[in-house]
């Protein structure tokens, strides 16, 4: 069996601020319709590896990035890459939910398929509708589509940012510790979810819970201090790390 | 005294004074409130919004033609102003390190301590003086040189109010910066933002040092703002500093209307805030 070519591929990839890395120089590839985990302490650079994938990074005061980054074999850094464009086929969800305050829950999940030009109100229904039944959040919602995203509570509104984040298909999903401000219930229904999405999308999460990472994902890669200490099957990174320090992190003895 | 006993006294002493310090700054406004309407409710009449004034000697008449033009030089003076003191505060906002960003952060913040009758003399120097006659439009210029600090700093403020992460899922979502900037960053302060500029309309309309100069006032009613126009704040000084009783009656009046005008943009702009606070909250 030969392996699927990565979806997204890093070579090298090293991200700075101003001129403190916080990122070295870390190569991965991430295979198509899995999971894949990004563990490690605070500041160990895993959000901002994540961060440079879908060029946010470089939004950041100071924020800049070297090496490469390809999207199924194309660099995202070229010069005739549109950031814009790139970032409708990688989406990302954030550590605390970010619904558009000004916005009606279908607002929210429509506005990123308003950016594509118009489209007929009965598709964007369906597609609506579709991202909302996918995210377990169309029968709570169904009947106050039109009222504030606000009212929705914490896990109901980071339901609805993966609603938004999927409705305009994209290839990669990011999601930067999405459960870190949910309560167990709702942590469950976003790992279920996650589950279920990979069958459609390649989702790379950053988490700081273990269990999550052991319980969710593929493959799981341990960052320590900036640099790419271990990565392998989940099974094998929680079973038998091959590095002394992925294994004094996993067990809790520091971190 | 046990120490529960003394906290409690402690607290409440300290509430008291500060209750105190609210009662004293309310006060003045209750007293001007009051001054005014005692001595000029007994003048307001629907004449006295209808009809223009009459030669001294005669009873009667009214401020229509200082109504109008305190609307059309704020009014004028709020077109120049808001759009560019929105598009300035934008500016601080997005890009706030930036040198010019710093300067013109500075300067609002100096203009914001300026004398009022300073920027009048301004106005008459660089338009005034230059086209040899006073009119409306000079002193809505000097009105708009007065706002747009305001404007801006408001702006600015209540966009660094918007969460950060806002602009981030934005972006992350697919969209352009201008589009970001536009309809998530702008649209998301824009109560406070609607409420700060209807303050800073409230607030030049009231000015009459910059008018003096500048629309200089005018007894008849002009619709013409390329001429010297009345005012509310003018006609309340010419009448005040006028020597016959009716004249000061006809004063008090005007004063009444003015503050009532006043009272009315920031009673809706309380509206609009209270409207934000809901948007808000989460």
């Amino acid at each position: 069996m030969t392996e699927p070519a990565p979806r997204m591929q890093t070579t090298n990839l090293t991200a700075m601020y101003g001129k403190f890395s916080a990122v070295k120089g870390v190569s991965l590839d991430f295979a198509p319709f899995q999971v894949h985990a990004l563990i490690g302490p605070s500041g160990c650079g895993k959000s901002t590896f994540l961060r440079a994938l879908n060029r946010l990074h470089e939004m950041s005061v100071g924020g800049w990035v070297t090496g490469t980054v390809l999207l199924d074999g194309a660099d995202i850094y070229g010069p005739d890459v549109s950031v814009i464009r790139l970032r409708r086929r990688i989406g990302m969800v954030f550590q605390r939910p970010t619904p558009f305050p000004t916005k009606s829950i279908y607002g929210n999940v429509a506005a990123g398929l308003m950016l594509e030009g118009r489209r007929p109100k009965a598709e964007l229904d369906a597609i609506v509708e579709r991202s909302l039944q996918r995210t377990a959040l169309w029968d709570e919602v169904k009947d106050r589509l039109h009222t504030s995203a606000m009212a929705l509570s914490g896990g109901q509104q980071q339901r609805l940012c993966l609603a938004r984040t999927i409705a305009p298909e994209p290839d990669v999903i990011l999601l930067d510790e999405p459960t870190a401000s949910l309560d167990p219930q709702g942590t469950q229904r976003i790992e279920e979810l996650v589950f279920e999405l990979k069958r459609d999308f390649t989702i790379i999460i950053v988490t700081h819970n273990m269990q999550q990472a052991a319980r969710v994902s593929d493959t799981t890669t341990f960052f320590y201090l900036g640099n790419m200490v271990e990565h392998g099957p989940t099974t094998q990174i929680f079973t038998t790390p091959q590095q002394e320090q992925t294994e004094a992190y996993i067990t809790g003895r520091f971190g | 005294m046990n120490r529960r006993t003394l906290r409690r006294v402690k607290s409440n002493v300290m509430v008291g004074i500060m209750a105190s310090a609210v009662v004293v700054a309310v006060l003045p406004l209750l007293f001007i409130l009051g001054s005014l309407l005692l001595r000029g409710a007994s003048s307001l009449s629907l004449a006295f919004f209808s009809q223009l004034p009459v030669p001294a000697g005669e009873t009667g008449g009214g401020v229509l033609h200082a109504i109008v033009g305190t609307l059309i030089i704020v009014g004028i003076a709020s077109l120049l102003g808001v759009p560019i003191g929105v598009g300035a505060g934008v500016y601080c906002a997005e890009y706030p390190g930036s040198r010019l960003a710093l300067v013109t952060r500075f300067v609002a913040d100096v203009m914001n301590g300026t004398p009022s009758i300073v920027v009048g003399v301004f106005a008459w120097t660089v338009i005034v003086a230059p086209q040899h006659h006073y009119s409306g439009l000079a002193g809505s210029a000097a009105l708009a040189i007065l706002m747009i600090p305001m404007v801006m700093r408001t702006t600015e403020e209540l966009l660094k109010l918007v969460p950060n992460s806002l602009r981030e899922a934005a972006l992350a979502l697919g969209y352009a910066r201008w589009r970001t900037t536009w309809s998530v960053m702008l649209r998301t302060a824009l109560p406070g933002i609607v409420t700060g500029t209807l303050l800073a309309v409230a607030r030049i309309a009231g000015e009459t040092a910059p008018l003096l100069f500048t629309a200089l006032g005018n007894q008849y009613l002009s619709f013409n703002p390329n001429a010297p126009m009345a005012a509310l704040p003018l006609v309340v000084f010419t009448y005040s500093i006028g020597p016959y009783e009716e004249w000061h009656q006809f004063a008090w009046a005007a004063a009444l209307v003015l503050i009532l005008v006043v009272l009315v943009l920031s009673i809706a702009a309380r509206m609009v805030t209270r409207e934000r606070f809901g948007a808000y909250r989460d």
